[in-house]
C-alpha cells in the first residue's frame, strides 16, 4: 500500500488540514441540515423574538422569533451552491477563453484578451450590481452577475500557461501525428493546467461567495425569508446593540467557510507545485 | 546495416524533395535556413541527413511535415510523397499524412511525452486517431509497447513519463509515432540525449523496425557513427544547402566536396596515432548575411577565384553521386 507514504505530506500540511476540517463542517450542515436544525428556518415564535443564545435557541432568535442557529445551518446550503455555481461558470468561461488565446495567438489573442481586460478593469461588485439592477434582484441573477465579471484572471492565467505549453515538444509531437487543434487544446495542453485550475478554483470559492453574500445583504440577492446569510446580517442591523447575535453568528459562519476554502487552495497549491512556495 | 552490409539502395523512391527552401522573417532580415535543397528517400531505406547544428537539417525535416514553427516559411519548392505533392495539400489533408504516412520522433524524449498522461495512453492516443474503439486502441497500445521492447509491457503501460528512463521514454515515444505503421518515420537526433549504450540500443529498435516494417527512415543526426552504422543513402548538409549526396560508401570513401572531407577528418579514429584532433577553421556562417559564391569558401582551403563569385551546381561525379562544388575531388 502506497497510500500512507502518499498521504504524509498533506497531512504535514497545516493550512491544509486546518482548511479541510473547516469545510468539512460547512459541507456537514449544509448536507444534514434537516437533522442538524432544530427548527425549520422560517418557522416563527413571536412571543420569544430577539431572544439570546439559550438552551432552546442555541444562537438566540431574530426579530420574528425565528432560530438564528437553523437559519445560519441552513445558509451553508445556499453558500455552498452559489460557490460551486459561479465558480463552475467563470472556470468554464475563462478557461476556454484562457486557451483559445494562448493557443491560437495573433488575432484571436487580442480581441479576447482585450475583453478580458476590459472585464479585469471593472470593479466586479460595481457590474454585478448594473447587471442585477437590469435583470432584477434575485439569487439566480446575481449568481450569473459574479460569475460574468470575474472570469477574467481564470482566462490571464490559463493564457500565459497555454501560451507556455503550446512550445512544449509533446504538443509538437502531436502535431507530428496529425492531431486536430481541438484536440491539443482540449487533451494536450488543458490537462496540464488542471492543477492550476483546481488551485484558482478553490480560491475563487470564498469570493464569490462572498460577493453573492454582499448582495444579498444589499437586498439584490435572495429575497427573505431566505435563510441566506447575507439576508440574515442585513436583518441584524437594525437590532445590533439589542440582539447582536442574529449579525454575529452568520457573519462567523461567513469567515469560517471563506477561510476554510483560502487555506485549502493555499494547502493544494503547495502540496501540487512545491515550486511556487516562497 | 550501412557500411557493412550495405544494401544497393535500388528501392523505388518514396519521397522526392525539390527545390525546397524556408525563410525566417525576423526582426533582423530574412533569414534564409534553408534554399535549394533536393533529394529523395527510397522505399524502406534509411536515409541519413547529416551536418552541424544549426545547418538547417531540422528545418528541413520540419517542412516535408509541414510544421515549421512561425515565424518560419516554406517559400519555394516542392515535396511529392508517393505521387502527391505535399505543399499543395489543404491542412486538413495534411494533418492526416502526419502520423498516418509520415511521423517524426523528436529529439528530446525527456520532454516529448505529456506528463499527465500514462505511457499507454499516449501511444492510444495516436491510435484514436485512426477511430480505433478506445478498449482495443489500449490493448493494441501495450501491443505495441511490446514491438519496441518496453520489458513488463503490460505494467509499464499504467506508468507516467516521469517514472521512466529516458531510453524507455524514447521507446515510448517511437512506439506512438510507429503506432499507426507510417510509410516514412523521420528521425530528428534520436540519440542526443541519451547517453552511448541507450544510443545504441536505439539504433537497434530503429533497425529492427526498418526490418520488420519495411518503413523507410530518415535519420538527422551530427553523428558520423550512426550514419555508418545505418544509414544506406546519406545527404550532408552545409549553411542550409546540401553539398554532397549519395550511398553512404560513395560519400564516405571517396568524398567529393571538401567539407565532407574535413568532417570526416575531424572524427576521433581508434586507429590513428594523433595528437590532436582535426578541426575546420572559422565557424558556421551567419545564415542572415551567407558569403557570395560558394557558401563554403571562407572556410574552405581548397577555394580558387569562381568559389567567391558563383554559386556552384549539383554534379553527378558518379552514379547516384552527387557534389555541389566547383572543384569535387573524385
Amino acid at each position: 500500500m502506497k497510500l500512507p507514504a502518499q498521504l504524509r505530506p498533506v497531512l504535514r500540511n497545516p493550512q491544509f488540514v486546518a482548511g479541510v476540517i473547516l469545510l468539512l463542517v460547512v459541507l456537514f450542515s449544509a448536507l444534514g441540515a434537516d437533522m442538524i436544525a432544530p427548527k425549520s428556518f422560517e418557522e416563527m415564535d413571536i412571543p420569544s423574538s430577539l431572544a439570546p443564545p439559550s438552551r432552546q435557541y442555541p444562537l438566540g432568535t431574530d426579530h420574528y422569533g425565528r432560530c438564528i442557529f437553523s437559519r445560519v445551518v441552513y445558509g451553508s446550503r445556499i453558500a455552498l451552491r452559489v460557490g460551486l455555481i459561479v465558480v463552475t461558470i467563470e472556470t468554464v468561461i475563462g478557461v476556454s477563453l484562457g486557451l483559445l488565446a494562448g493557443y491560437y495567438g495573433g488575432r484571436v489573442d487580442r480581441v479576447i484578451s482585450f475583453v478580458t481586460d476590459l472585464t479585469w478593469a471593472l470593479p466586479p461588485i460595481v457590474l454585478a450590481l448594473a447587471i442585477v439592477t437590469a435583470l432584477g434582484p434575485s439569487l439566480n441573477n446575481v449568481v450569473i452577475a459574479i460569475a460574468l465579471v470575474s472570469w477574467a484572471g481564470y482566462s490571464r492565467l490559463i493564457r500565459s500557461k497555454a501560451q507556455s505549453l503550446k512550445n512544449m515538444p509533446y504538443v509538437e509531437a502531436a502535431r507530428a501525428l496529425g492531431e486536430s487543434d481541438f484536440s491539443i487544446m482540449f487533451r494536450y495542453i488543458l490537462p496540464n493546467t488542471y492543477g492550476l485550475i483546481i488551485v484558482l478554483a478553490t480560491l475563487s470559492v470564498p469570493a464569490a461567495i462572498l460577493s453573492t453574500t454582499a448582495l444579498s445583504f444589499l437586498g439584490l440577492g435572495s429575497q427573505p425569508p431566505a435563510p441566506d446569510w447575507g439576508v440574515i446580517l442585513n436583518e441584524g442591523i437594525a437590532y445590533m446593540h439589542s440582539a447582536p447575535w442574529i449579525s454575529i453568528f452568520p457573519g462567523l459562519a461567513l469567515v469560517c467557510t471563506a477561510l476554510g476554502f483560502n487555506l485549502l487552495g493555499e494547502g493544494l497549491r503547495d502540496l501540487l507545485d512545491p515550486r511556487m512556495k516562497v | 546495416m550501412g557500411l557493412v552490409d550495405a544494401q544497393p539502395a535500388a528501392g523505388r523512391p518514396l519521397m522526392q524533395v525539390s527545390d525546397l527552401g524556408v525563410t525566417f522573417q525576423t526582426s533582423r532580415g530574412s533569414v534564409r535556413a534553408v534554399s535549394g535543397v533536393s533529394f529523395e528517400v527510397r522505399e524502406s531505406e534509411v536515409f541519413a541527413l547529416v551536418g552541424e547544428s544549426g545547418c538547417g537539417k531540422s528545418t528541413t525535416a520540419l517542412a516535408v511535415m509541414r510544421l515549421v514553427p512561425p515565424p518560419g516559411r516554406i517559400d519555394s519548392g516542392q515535396v511529392v510523397f508517393d505521387g502527391v505533392p505535399l505543399l499543395d495539400l489543404d491542412e486538413d489533408a495534411m494533418a492526416r499524412v502526419r502520423g498516418k504516412q509520415i511521423s517524426m520522433i523528436f529529439q528530446n524524449p525527456l520532454v516529448a511525452l505529456n506528463p499527465v498522461y500514462r505511457s499507454a495512453a499516449q501511444i492510444e492516443e495516436a491510435l484514436l486517431l485512426d477511430q480505433i474503439p478506445r478498449d482495443r486502441a489500449w490493448k493494441l497500445a501495450v501491443g505495441v509497447m511490446g514491438d519496441v521492447k518496453i520489458p513488463d509491457a503490460p505494467e509499464r503501460a499504467l506508468s507516467y513519463p516521469h517514472e521512466l528512463s529516458g531510453g524507455m521514454r524514447q521507446r515510448v515515444m517511437t512506439g506512438m509515432m510507429i503506432s499507426r505503421s507510417p510509410r516514412l518515420l523521420i528521425a530528428d537526433e534520436p540519440t542526443t540525449a541519451l547517453d552511448v549504450t541507450i544510443q545504441a540500443q536505439v539504433l537497434e529498435l530503429l533497425m529492427d523496425i526498418r526490418r520488420r516494417t519495411k518503413m523507410s527512415i530518415m535519420i538527422i543526426t551530427h553523428d558520423f557513427g550512426i550514419v555508418a552504422e545505418t544509414a544506406d543513402r546519406i545527404a550532408v548538409m552545409y549553411a542550409g544547402g546540401i553539398v554532397e549526396q549519395g550511398g553512404v560508401l560513395e560519400v564516405f570513401e571517396q568524398s567529393g566536396h571538401p567539407y565532407t572531407r574535413l568532417l570526416m577528418r575531424a572524427l576521433p579514429r581508434l586507429t590513428k596515432e594523433e595528437g590532436r584532433l582535426e578541426t575546420i577553421a572559422g565557424h558556421v556562417p551567419n545564415l542572415v548575411e551567407l558569403p557570395s559564391g560558394c557558401t563554403f569558401h571562407p572556410r574552405c582551403p581548397l577555394k580558387r577565384d569562381a568559389c567567391l563569385i558563383e554559386r556552384p551546381t549539383v554534379r553527378e561525379v558518379s552514379p547516384g553521386h552527387f557534389v555541389t562544388c566547383h572543384y569535387p575531388e573524385v
